[in-house]
């Protein structure tokens, strides 16, 4: 994030200035909250973390992490990290060609093309389910990963479209002439003149693509069962049992976050770039 | 199907004359090539299910009686229309996405002003700010629902209990107040990715302008009035579009939190519940259908504003 934008008249109260800066802590540590009192049930007892009033203070313990890891999320974890990991690449395989043809050599037409892309977003999910269910049924694909990752592959596919348009729009022309007269080929102009340019879209693309599949549970729920479950899933199917189970809820709802939190916050400004869809940088 | 935006930007102009000369026509082809995966395996994956849904839908089709299988004609969309769930369905999908959007994007706008100043700590607090966003929807909602919600170990009773001791009121939130439980725990996620969005927007000012009407002696309201809404607006515009887009489909917060219970159930979930578990699928196809009629009334507008954010950089 660049430019350190201050109120311009701002020196005339410092008072005003102490209570603004207050107030943002305040209301940060607000929305902060529920995530650490998740992380701290996660340690507790289940009989502490059932406690109301709560006690804050109570000894940590591992027993929550120990219970979750028993009921054997492994292989829906392995699942998620698959679909999210392939339907990443693959969105970016296909996405990073179509961005070149709708920019640096635009096709005819190719706000219209990138609009189709969008709007493909728009289209409920919901709506193109049952055949997808349908067809893999007959096909004999249910239950399987690939499956997941090819709706997941189009499910991000428009995303990281406009998003390296938005960063190939940004490489300078010169440069592709210098390559183009230098008699390089197609593949060798993407790979070697344009791809070092926007790598910094491509990271932000990939963030996106891997958070939102990671997260996603719809498709995940309705075409997978026990082979190709993913971790998402997982958590909904967690809390059938009666008696305690807030620390291991917590604990499980952590573990499955992980990788989410720590890809966004090692990526803050990816993670904008992305969410704007190219149009922030 | 692809909704029909006519967006304003402008078509480059492509040198060299019509389609007659056979180098013109390899040349597009040339240009085309590399767009044609994406754009195919798009067609593929969303617009043939689509289709399919379509058909669907003037079909008598339920799992449960094959035989009966059959044209239908408009049955499905009229039962579909006329039956009270999917009225409620539609009701509480808008409820749910305009009460979402709004109040995210209000209290999105408020942060970002506030963390648009250079202040001890600011680094950190942007960092507790986007936290929720980063947290799986489904463990997000399971969170909410049992160790915040929960009337008899969760932290608002918690909290209340602590507070005001032993007879404090124990509210049961999710029964007492169902949509506004999930309201509440998606404003949580979707507030810092507004956020986000209008925190760029603002750092995207131009400053010198800014500091200029500032020495004029315009005042902190009027910069904001009349320079940084007008600015903002369409990085508003953007951040409530991309919030629709997600909102309006959300399955994981109803799904987790209330099951679809206590007059929660929105269109996605409700179609969910129609060909999952009823197995109705003309009806579900129905019901999708007038899912993406509305969302194409909708769209279309929101792309057209959406296309000036981009036009600016679509010169080339």
């Amino acid at each position: 994030m660049s430019g350190q934008v201050t109120i311009v008249t701002g020196k005339k109260n410092r008072g005003g200035g102490f209570a603004l800066t207050g107030l943002a802590w305040v209301v940060g540590l607000l929305f902060v909250m529920p995530v650490l009192w998740m992380l701290l049930t996660s340690f507790h007892t289940e009989e502490d973390a059932a406690k109301n009033p709560p006690d804050f203070g109570a000894p940590l313990s591992l027993g929550g992490y120990k219970e979750f890891f028993a009921t054997g999320p492994w292989p829906s974890l392995a699942n998620s990290l698959t679909a999210s990991v392939l339907s990443t690449a693959l969105v970016i395989l296909l996405a990073f060609p179509a961005a070149y043809a709708l920019s640096i050599r635009p096709v005819r037409k190719w706000t219209d093309v990138l609009f189709f892309f969008l709007s493909t977003k728009m289209l409920p999910v919901v709506a193109g389910l049952l055949p997808i269910y349908l067809f893999a049924q007959s096909v004999g694909f249910l239950d399987n990963i690939w499956l997941l990752i090819i709706l997941y592959t189009s499910m991000n596919l428009p995303i990281a479209v406009w998003m390296l348009r938005s960063f190939l729009s940004e490489v300078p022309t010169e440069i592709l002439e210098a390559a183009s007269v230098d008699g390089a080929s197609l593949t060798r102009t993407l790979r070697s003149v344009v791809a070092p340019v926007v790598t910094p879209g491509i990271a932000s693309a990939a963030l996106i693509c891997f958070i939102f599949s990671w997260n996603e549970l719809l498709f995940a729920r309705v075409l997978t069962g026990t082979v190709a479950q993913t971790a998402p899933v997982f958590l909904t199917g967690f809390v059938t049992s009666q008696g305690l189970f807030l620390a291991k809820v917590c604990a499980a709802s952590i573990v499955v976050s992980l990788p989410v939190l720590i890809a966004g916050f090692a990526a803050q400004d990816k993670l904008v770039q992305g969410l704007s869809l190219g149009a922030v940088k | 199907m692809s909704v029909d935006t006519k967006p304003a930007a402008a078509t480059p102009k492509h040198s060299g004359g019509q389609s007659g000369s056979m180098m013109r026509k390899t040349g597009d082809w040339a240009r085309r090539a590399p767009l044609l995966p994406a754009l195919i395996f798009m067609i593929v994956v969303t617009q043939l299910p689509f289709v399919v849904t379509l058909i669907t839908s003037f079909m008598d089709w339920n799992a449960y009686y094959p035989d009966e299988r059959g044209f239908a004609g408009i049955d499905n969309f009229r039962r579909v229309l006329t039956d009270a769930n999917t009225r409620s369905a539609i009701w509480v999908t808008i409820l749910l996405t305009v009460g979402v959007v709004l109040i995210s994007l209000v209290l999105g706008l408020m942060i970002a002003l506030l963390l648009d100043r250079k202040f001890r700590g600011r680094g950190i607090v942007r960092t507790m700010m986007i936290t929720p966003f980063l947290v799986v929807p489904v463990a997000a909602a399971l969170l909410w629902k049992h160790a915040l919600y929960n009337p008899s170990y969760g932290l608002f009773n918690g909290l209340l209990k602590g507070v005001f001791g032993e007879n404090a009121p124990q509210p049961d939130w999710i029964s007492n107040q169902p949509l506004w439980s999930i309201i509440f725990a998606l404003v949580w996620q979707w507030t810092p990715f507004m956020m986000l969005i209008l925190l760029a927007g603002l750092q995207s000012r131009p400053l010198d302008v800014i500091e200029a009407a500032g020495i004029d002696g315009a005042s902190q309201w009027d910069i904001f009035r009349y320079m940084t809404l007008p600015h903002l607006r369409q990085y508003l515009e953007l951040s409530a579009l991309l919030g629709s887009i997600y909102v309006v489909q959300n399955f994981d917060a109803v799904f987790t939190i209330t099951s679809g219970g206590l007059g929660t159930a929105n269109l996605p979930y409700t179609i969910y519940q129609t060909f999952y578990t009823a197995h109705d699928y003309g009806r579900a196809s129905a019901a999708g259908v007038i899912v993406v009629i509305g969302t194409i009334l909708i769209a279309t507008f929101a792309l057209r504003s959406v296309s000036s954010l981009f036009r600016e950089e679509t010169g080339r």
